[in-house]
């Protein structure tokens, strides 16, 4: 029910924008997320973008993530890694 | 795709792994209030390579799940209603009553039709002027803004045929409540990512200062979830309980201010009656005066009588995390996703879906 998925605005008209993902474009309401400008990317749940995601926060995510990484050097070949690889679908 | 993908990385997710593995050295419960989590926890695997020490517990996070009977029950009452088109997510239509479902409904003939969005909705009320158009609102505080969104467009457009019956419920009431219980001693609440996009990060903050429980703010991805348990192990390891939001690309402090604004210019609070919870005060929205013409139970008065408990669903005992669905005797054995006999088998994110549909691949 909640949930809500990453989507690039390639154009917006009022308060409605054209959205894509994964090469499928569907109209989305940009209502709750007034400050959206196309080329963002929103959080869409039920037709609705809910938030701008906020590129620079990712990367720091990613950034602390891959520095963590780094002080564990031995599990990036190990077990643990192929049982999540196993798993994603 | 992107902010997801990279959210997946296997390499990064064995760090993490590794990180928790060193650190969770006392046994801890930690429940994922959403739904969304629980199916992506299983879907993953997440269960599996955690350490023996974490154990994650589905909580109420399921709209459908913790929509009461006797509101389920009135619903259908309208559905049958002549001239109505009762307009609906997907989950709710097979979700059994006390006297079967919107979907038996829909076979005996009521117009029952599943939308994806409450522009949907609208649309459905724009081509049909002359039927009745009601919209069963339910979902949190991610999906209610867009109903109160909804409202007020078709407010705007002079839409009469549209109403919403509101059954939007609050997560944090049921969270306190669940606290409040004490049954589930939790070191740690796994806090619903879109859910706090719209209230703020700041919405969870009792948790650490009323109860001194830890909460991890978590998105969907296993590098999300991964954060999120690393936090709450850390906290539960003797640091300060508080509110770590590890799903920032999202959430901030504030939430959505516009949604916000939105929701309460449509919607206030009222008590409000959750399945497993009872009656938690000030945990539903109900439609403000200045919009009661909008409300479904206003304008169409129905007496489905009593409601009919089902023998043996315990799924009240699974929203709250009392139970794992496993416990339950009808768990894959009367009830199934082909035939459910409880919600908490038919909604995508309901805890006994999940565990039907991945299997125990947990520790236990």
């Amino acid at each position: 029910m909640c949930l809500a998925v990453p989507t690039l605005i390639k154009s917006i008209e009022g308060d409605m924008a054209l959205a894509e993902l994964g090469g499928v474009e569907r109209t989305i309401s940009l209502t709750l997320t007034p400050e959206a400008r196309v080329g963002d990317y929103v959080l869409i749940h039920t037709g609705f973008a809910i938030s701008v995601v906020d590129a620079d926060e990712a990367q720091e995510t990613l950034r602390l993530l891959t520095e963590l990484a780094a002080s564990y050097p031995d599990e990036t070949n190990g077990n643990l890694q192929s049982t999540i690889s196993n798993q994603r679908s | 795709m992107k902010y997801i993908d990279e959210f997946r990385d296997p390499t990064l997710a064995s760090s993490l792994l590794a990180d928790i593995h060193a650190r969770a050295a006392r046994p801890v419960r930690f429940m994922e209030f959403c739904g969304g989590h629980t199916h992506a926890i299983f879907r993953h695997g997440l269960r599996q390579v955690l350490p023996p020490t974490v154990q994650l517990h589905s909580g109420p996070g399921c709209p459908v799940c913790v929509t009461a009977d006797a509101d389920l029950d009135r619903a259908i009452a309208m559905s049958k209603l002549p001239g109505v088109i009762l307009t609906t997510f997907g989950d709710m239509l097979k979700v059994p009553g006390s006297h079967g479902s919107l979907q038996t409904a829909k076979a005996e003939g009521a117009d029952v039709r599943v939308v994806y969005s409450t522009l949907d909705a609208l649309q459905i009320a724009r081509e049909h002027p002359e039927r009745k158009i009601i919209f069963l609102g339910i979902g949190f505080e991610t999906t209610a803004p867009t109903v109160a969104a909804s409202i007020l467009q078709a407010e705007a457009e002079g839409l009469h045929n549209l109403t919403v019956f509101s059954l939007h419920k609050l997560t944090p009431p049921a969270t306190r409540a669940i606290l409040d219980a004490g049954e589930s001693r939790l070191a740690g609440i796994i806090g619903p990512g879109h859910v706090t996009t719209i209230i703020g990060s700041q919405a969870w903050e009792f948790l650490s200062q009323d109860y001194h429980v830890p909460c991890a703010i978590a998105g969907f991805e296993p590098l999300d979830i991964l954060q999120a348990v690393a936090a709450l192990v850390d906290m539960a390891e003797g640091g300060q309980p508080a509110v770590v939001n590890t799903y920032s690309r999202s959430v901030r402090p504030e939430g959505n201010r516009a949604a916000l604004d939105i929701l309460c210019r449509v919607f206030e609070t009222s008590d409000a009656e959750w399945r497993g919870l009872g009656r938690v005060p000030a945990s539903g929205l109900a439609l403000r005066h200045e919009y009661a013409h909008f409300d479904a139970v206003l304008a169409f008065p129905v007496d489905p009588g009593p409601t009919r408990q089902h023998t043996g669903c315990r799924c009240g005992d699974v929203v709250r995390g009392a139970v794992e669905p496993p416990e339950c005797l009808l768990f894959g054995r009367a009830c199934t996703p082909a035939r459910p006999i409880g919600p908490c088998m038919v909604s995508a994110e309901g805890a006994c879906a999940a565990w039907y549909q991945y299997g125990d691949i947990g520790h236990e």
